[in-house]
Parts: C-alpha cells; structure tokens; sequence
C-alpha cells in the first residue's frame, strides 16, 4: 500500500467511482509529493485516467476525500482545480482549434486593459512561455487548426505552464511529440520539479518513466495495486503487476488449420502521420488481431481499409483484386463489413426501430425495385435475431431501449446480414457484459471457420490471446511484432505494444 | 504519400481566418459597382443615403444573428424583437427632448432585456437555440401587435429628418458646428449618418465585446465547447452575454426601422424576412453556422451584399415575380464558396462531425 507521509502535497483516500455498472475507482488511496515527479502505470482501462479526471475536477468522485496542502478539497470543474493550482495536460486535447496559439495558451486569464485583451501583451506572454517549452518556433499568431499534432500537444503544455501550477499532471502528454520535443519536456519537467512543483506523470512508454520518475505507483482494474521508488521493481515485474492474476473468460477452442492463401493482403499502408507502412494479411478462416495501446493508429487501419480515409497509400488487395474503396457504400459491395469503435455514434441509428437498424446495410437485398419488400424484411430481421439470440421484444421498438451488449449484437447482426466475406471489428466488446463477449467469440469463431476472414482491433489483451491465430502489435502507426500461436502471450504483447525492445535497445 | 510533411503551420493562415469576408467584400465592389453604374444619379450622395438607410436595419438584425451563431446556435427571434421595437419606439420616441431621450433608452432596454430573457431559455432551459428562440420570436411578435394592432405611430420628426440624413443635415436640424456651416466640418457634411451609426455600433460595441474574456468565450464554445469546458472558461456567462447582446443588437435595428419610417409595424412576414435575411448575410459574410469563425462585422457586409443584389433588380428592372429566383441563385452560388472545406478532410467521417 501507498506510503502517506506528513510531507504529501496531494492526497487522496478512499476514492471510488462508478460509470453506471462499471467500477472505474475503487477504494483507491494515493498520494504525491511536492518537487517530485511520480509515475502512474496500468493498462488500458486500469483507472488512470478517472484518477487524474477526479484529481482535475472533470468528474466527482462518488466516495471518498481529497485533501491539497493538508487541506480537504473538491472540485466541481476543472477551473476550480486550476484556481488551486492544479493544472492537467490532456490527452485529448483542450485547445479549441478555430483560436491563434496565443488566445489558446492564456485562454482562462488573458492580460487584459480596461477590460479588453490586451492583445499585444498577450502574443509577448505566448511567445515567452513557448519559448520556456522549446517552441519559440511557433508563431502565436496562428491558428491552432492549422498546427500539426505534435504542435499542438506542445501548445497545451505551454497552456497548462503559463497557469503557474503546484500541481501539474500529463497525460500521455508525450504520445505525439518528436524525439526533440520529448527532450525539451524532460529539460522543462526536471526544471519544475527543482521549483517544488509536484508532477504526476501518466504514461506507456516504459523507458519515459525510466528517465523522469522518482516515484511508481501501478494500477489495475481500478485499484491503487503497489507504490515503489524508480529501480526497485525490474521491468518485468511491472508488466507483471501491471497484468495481474485475472480471471480469464471461455473462449472457444482455436482449431489447427494450415495458412491458407491471404482474402486481405495489406502493403506499406500508409495514411498521413498516423500510419506509417503496414504490411500484412488475413486469409478465410482466420481470426488477426490487431492489439497494443489506444491509438497506435489500430483504428485508422479499419477505416482505410473500409473507404472512409482519403490519400491513403501503399496497396490493398482483397482476392487477390487490388482494393481501393472509395466510401463504405463501395467496400460493402465488395463483401467487407466495419464494426466501428462507436455503436452509439457510428454502428447505430438509436432513435430508429431495430428493424431499420438490422437492414440498414442491406436494404438493396430486400428491396424489390426502390421498394422495401415487408415480407423479406421480416424473414430478415427474425433470422438474425434468431441467430444472434438478440432479447429484443417488439423489432418496432426503438434500438435504444435495448441493453448495451444487445445493441451492439445488432449491429453485429447488421453487417452480418450483408454476408460478408472479410470482417473488420474495432473493439467490439468494449462495456459489454461477459456473456455476451462469450456468445460474440463464439460467432467470430463460426464466421471463420464458415470461411470468413476476421479482422480484429482490441484494447482487451485477453481477448486477443483468448481468440485470435495470429495478433500484430501496434506502435506508432507501425506493426512492431507479430506473433503466432503459443506466442500470443500477455506478457509478449504488452512488451510489444511498450515498444520496450526499443526503449531499452 | 505526397503531403505526408505537414508544414509548421501556415504563415499566411491570416488570409484564410479573413478569406471568407474577403470574398464578401469583392461580391460587395461588384453589385454595388454595376448598380452605381447603371443608375442614372449613380455615385451621388443622394443614392449613398438612401441606400444607408436601406442597408441599416438589416445590417444590424445581421449584428445580431452573428452573435449566437458563433456559439454553434441560431436566434430565429431576431426579427420578432426588432420589429417589437420598432413598435415600442412608435409610441416612446415622441415628445420634449428629454422624452424622446428616454425613449430610445427604454427601446433599447426592452430588446436587451428580451435578448437575455432568450439566453436565460437556452442557458437554464436547456433548450437548443433554434427552438428555444422560434417560441421566443412568436411572443416577441404577439407583444409587438398588442402595442401596434395595426400599423401606425408617429415619432419626431426631427429626429427622423436627422437620422436618415446627412450629417450636415443633422448639424442644421440641431444647430450644430454653426448649423453644419463651420469650415472644419464641411469634409465629413456628406457622410451619412446611418453609415456614422452602424460603424459606431461595430467599432464601439461589438469590436470591445469581442475583445473581452467573455467575447473570446463565446467563440470557444463555438469551435469546441468541450476544450472551452475543460479550460476553466466560464459558458453560461457567455451565452447569457452572447444573447444578451443580439437583442441589444436587433433593439438598435428596430429604433432606426422606426425612426426612418416614422411609425410602427408588427408586420409578420416582414419579421420572418429579417430573421431569414440575417442568416444569410452571417453566411455570405463567412461566419461558420457551425460556430467558432467569424464575426458581426463580416456580417454587415454580407447585409450590404444582400442589399446590393436587391438594389440591382430596380435598375434592370427585373420582374418582381422573378426576384426571388435570381436572390436564391446568387446567394447558392455566394455560399458555396463556403462549401470547399469538404475537399480538404482527409478523413470522410470528420465530415459528418
């Protein structure tokens, strides 16, 4: 458990928080110092980012306190953090895009004269704090829609700088930065540190935490699991606590099958910054994965492959004929189905009835001429949901009064209807209850052996091992390793997706 | 990939924040150019007034719109609360100076007051804009009858003289720089004092507003609400502020309606046309209905843009019966210009965000 000494900046006890049935927090206690730099580790989903949303004042903690400078706080917004001098750098950015770099940075307190933002004044402050993070290259004047990514991110640590905090936290504040920039926020971190500012660092990138941190704590499945000093826990051992003994689910079994020849065959994709050359293949009957952390670039694949990427290079072919979809419309008529990443936004019309939801992608097999055939589109809709064992009560009733895991069975049950030869998912079981996960690797491993070939992004390593032939692991918008078989093991794919072979070569 | 390198930012992005009124302006040069032309006292101060006064009312309903449009919102009451004005100001603008005096401060009360009572709606309602403000509108336009069943009113006729004048004329009506003879003066006695008015609105009011915390506010929550959340900004406050001041907007268009035409109307169709009308000219001035670029003094000139279209169909006499398709065709190609951002996204799903 934690170490809480008398001399901790920040601390927090007993913290839990719940996202409708799920257990984000739970019991979690922690605390920072002051001129420190402390390091947050744990996979996707550990409960990192609710921690630092809690500590930022984004979300409110269901139960437990926390106390700042040894006195008790809550925060209903983060600008009431701001006010205590907690300042976070977001992942997902805070920038507002249509504003210059200067209006963005002093966004929350612009100098002002008789009222007015003083914009002159203001331009000189930016300039003065991009100069303080290395970026004395970017011109305040611009607009931050104009900048690239990693601009950007070093934009907001400027922004996040000139809020003068006691308190500063990064998330994932590295993910988009060069190789230079990265340098310039170590220069920048240790400087705030020797000021007594007390840092929480969250971050995947193994050897990162390796450099900065002074202190590690690990969480897992939202719970505060140890806190140690740099260098008295071996990599290994991190990934170790980082995993943890989990109760693994049913998965069915893999049959042994020799390679066959590739359906998708995929070279040196590449799609602006985020893809870099990514080669590889899935044949009928076999189930790839596509694992490491978020936004690797494991999205932009489906989606390039699936038509809705413009200036997307390097070839597809899919049968052996070279593929080039120019909309989704195009890929699905070439036997290909997308589950996307958000049902709610991108896999369903929630307000439309579950029948119209069903047949969406297939209205032209049921219609004869431009109208839809009712009879067929009964047949159709009772098959699937025969199929998919969909509880539903009337098909006329909204897909919105369905639960979570029934809903994405629709549309599952959707693309399912098309008959597709090729299936790309993007995390298809993310907040979905086990037993529908079960009955959905069950269905995976039926499509395949019926001659499908499944094409599978998700963030659940165990899923992964549990249901794939083969997994690629991403970095950095490149496959780092492919592994195959027996070598699907958590431990290799987590080393992969830290890309720590690099970090410590 | 060809364009893998994306360039360090673009020096001149300037241009594109500005491209959009650009366009506008040169849209402007060349109707009121050609109209000017054709006109057989074309680029006199005669046609300059009268076109100003033409030009006022819906350049400052067009003020008005701008301010809620760049929150991502639309105020379908703008011309209810104008036209609630005009009528206000029909029966208050009259009378001792000092009467007509607090008149005018009670007419531009009124639309402000009604301005905020729209923000409280949306803010603490939780209403979206567009139909929060569609029911607003229709009280606006009931209250407006109530005062004025038919139309009707008187205001000074001083004032009236004054206003929609020259600023010489204006000096002669109330004695001013020696009855507008003093020698000084004589190099601005041409200008137009509805000109003189709206440049003082925009440079006086919306310039410093949209120099102010909450004027930068309110573009924020334009171009992403949820960046402006998380950076601390303080959003109720800006919309109340941002609605506030489309009805202070919309009350200055409706005193002017009134004084240029001495009377009160509660004229539905005419209301509607305003509202309707703003939203075009904040589109061809390039303000993004999306929220987050632009501005209130693009907007004007896509008023004088409209304005100038319509100047044009007296001059080549144009049929009545066809002005509503030769309208609708300009403005469909004036907007489209708006339209070639689609060819840039790389990613067709940003396209439907």
């Amino acid at each position: 458990m934690p170490k809480t000494s008398n001399e901790a900046f920040l601390t927090l006890s007993g913290i839990g928080k719940r996202y409708g049935g799920v257990r984000a927090l739970d019991g979690v206690d922690f605390a920072c110092r002051r001129g420190s730099i402390h390091a947050v580790l744990g996979e996707n989903g550990a409960g990192k980012s609710t921690l630092i949303k809690i500590v930022s004042g984004v979300v409110q903690p269901d139960e437990g306190a926390m106390r700042l400078d040894g006195r008790t706080v809550a925060f209903p917004d983060p600008a009431a953090a701001n006010r205590a001098g907690v300042v976070c750098v977001f992942q997902e950015l805070s920038l507002v895009p249509d504003l210059t770099v200067a209006d963005n940075i002093l966004i929350g307190d612009p100098p002002r004269r008789f009222g007015l933002i003083d914009a002159r004044a203001q331009r000189r402050r930016a300039e003065e704090l991009l100069a303080a993070v290395g970026c004395a290259d970017v011109d305040p004047r611009l607009r931050v829609r104009d900048l690239p990514l990693s601009r950007r991110q070093m934009v907001e640590i400027a922004k996040a700088l000139g809020k003068t905090p006691r308190l500063l936290i990064l998330d994932e504040a590295t993910s988009a930065l060069t190789a230079a920039d990265v340098e310039r926020v170590y220069g920048l971190l240790a400087r705030l540190k020797a000021e007594g500012v007390a840092i929480l660092y969250i971050s995947h990138r193994m050897h990162e935490i390796d450099a900065l941190a002074d202190t590690l704590s690990v969480f897992r499945n939202g719970r505060h699991i140890e806190t140690f000093a740099k260098g008295e826990r071996s990599p290994e051992r991190i990934v170790e606590l980082m995993i943890g003994r989990e109760i693994t689910a049913q998965y069915p079994p893999k049959p042994a099958r020799p390679r066959p020849a590739p359906r998708l065959e995929v070279r040196e994709l590449g799609w602006g910054e985020r893809l870099k050359g990514l080669s590889f293949a899935v044949g009928p009957g076999e189930i790839v994965g596509l694992g490491g952390l978020d936004g690797q670039g494991q999205t932009e694949v489906l989606l390039a492959l699936f038509g809705v990427l413009k200036g997307v290079s390097g070839s597809v072919s899919v049968d052996g004929r070279p593929h080039r979809p120019a909309s989704p419309a195009e890929a699905r008529d070439r036997g290909l189905a997308l589950i996307p990443e958000d049902r709610k936004t991108e896999g369903l019309m929630l307000p439309m009835s579950i029948t119209d939801n069903l047949v969406a992608a297939s209205l032209p097999r049921i219609s004869r001429g431009p109208v839809i055939d009712r009879d067929r589109e009964r047949a159709a809709v009772a098959e699937a949901v025969r199929r998919l064992r969909i509880k539903i009560g009337d098909p006329a009733d909204a897909v919105s009064t369905l639960s979570g895991g029934n809903q994405q069975k629709v549309v599952i049950a959707k693309w399912l209807m098309t008959a597709p030869g090729l299936i790309l998912l993007n995390d298809p079981t993310r907040g979905i209850d086990v037993g529908t996960k079960q009955e959905i690797y069950r269905l995976l491993r039926e499509l395949a052996d019926a001659g499908a070939a499944i094409l599978f992004y998700s963030t659940d390593y165990d899923e992964l091992i549990g249901c794939c032939d083969r997994v690629g692991v991403m970095y950095d918008g490149r496959i780092v390793r492919e592994l195959e078989g027996t070598a699907i093991t958590e431990q290799a794919i987590v080393a992969s997706a830290l890309n720590l072979e690099a970090g410590h070569g | 990939m060809a364009d893998a390198a994306i360039p360090v930012g673009r020096r001149f992005s300037g241009l594109r924040y500005h491209g959009g009124v650009l366009g506008a302006v040169a849209l402007f040069l060349v109707f009121y150019g050609v109209y000017n032309l054709n006109h057989p006292r074309g680029f006199s101060q005669q046609v300059l007034i009268q076109n100003a006064n033409e030009v006022f009312t819906i350049a400052l309903v067009a003020m008005a719109q701008t301010v809620p449009v760049l929150m991502g919102g639309l105020d379908l009451s703008v011309g209810a609360v104008m036209t609630l004005v005009n009528c206000l100001a029909s029966h208050l603008v009259t009378g001792s100076p000092v009467q007509i005096a607090l008149g005018i401060l009670a007419c531009l009360a009124a639309g402000t007051a009604f301005g905020f009572l729209n923000g409280c709606v949306v803010v603490y309602g939780r209403i979206q804009a567009i139909i929060a403000t569609l029911a607003t509108g229709a009280v606006a336009m009931g209250l407006a009858l109530f005062l004025r069943p038919k139309p009707g009113g008187k205001l000074d006729a001083d004032l009236s003289w004054a206003m929609t004048n020259a600023l010489g004329d204006f000096a002669e009506t109330y004695g001013l720089f020696d009855g507008g003879r003093a020698a000084w003066f004589q190099p601005v006695a041409w200008i137009p004092v509805p000109l003189l008015l709206l440049a003082a609105v925009a440079l006086g009011v919306w310039l410093p507003f949209s120099r102010t915390l909450t004027g930068r506010t309110v573009y924020a929550i334009g171009s992403a609400e949820g960046a402006a959340y998380m950076s601390g900004l303080a959003i109720a406050r800006a919309k109340l502020a941002a609605f506030t001041l489309a009805g202070f907007f919309a009350a200055v268009g409706g005193l002017f309606l009134a004084i240029q035409t001495s009377s009160g109307n509660a004229d539905i169709p005419q209301a509607g046309a305003y509202t309707l009308n703003s939203i075009a000219a904040v589109v061809i001035g390039g303000t993004s209905l999306l929220g987050g670029t632009g501005g209130a003094v693009a907007s004007i000139v896509g008023a004088l843009v409209l304005r100038a279209i319509s100047f044009n169909f007296r001059i080549f006499d144009i049929p009545p019966l066809m002005q509503p398709l030769v309208e609708g065709l300009v403005l469909l190609a004036a907007v489209s210009l708006g339209a070639l951002r689609a060819l840039r996204t790389k990613n067709r799903l940003e396209l439907f965000r």
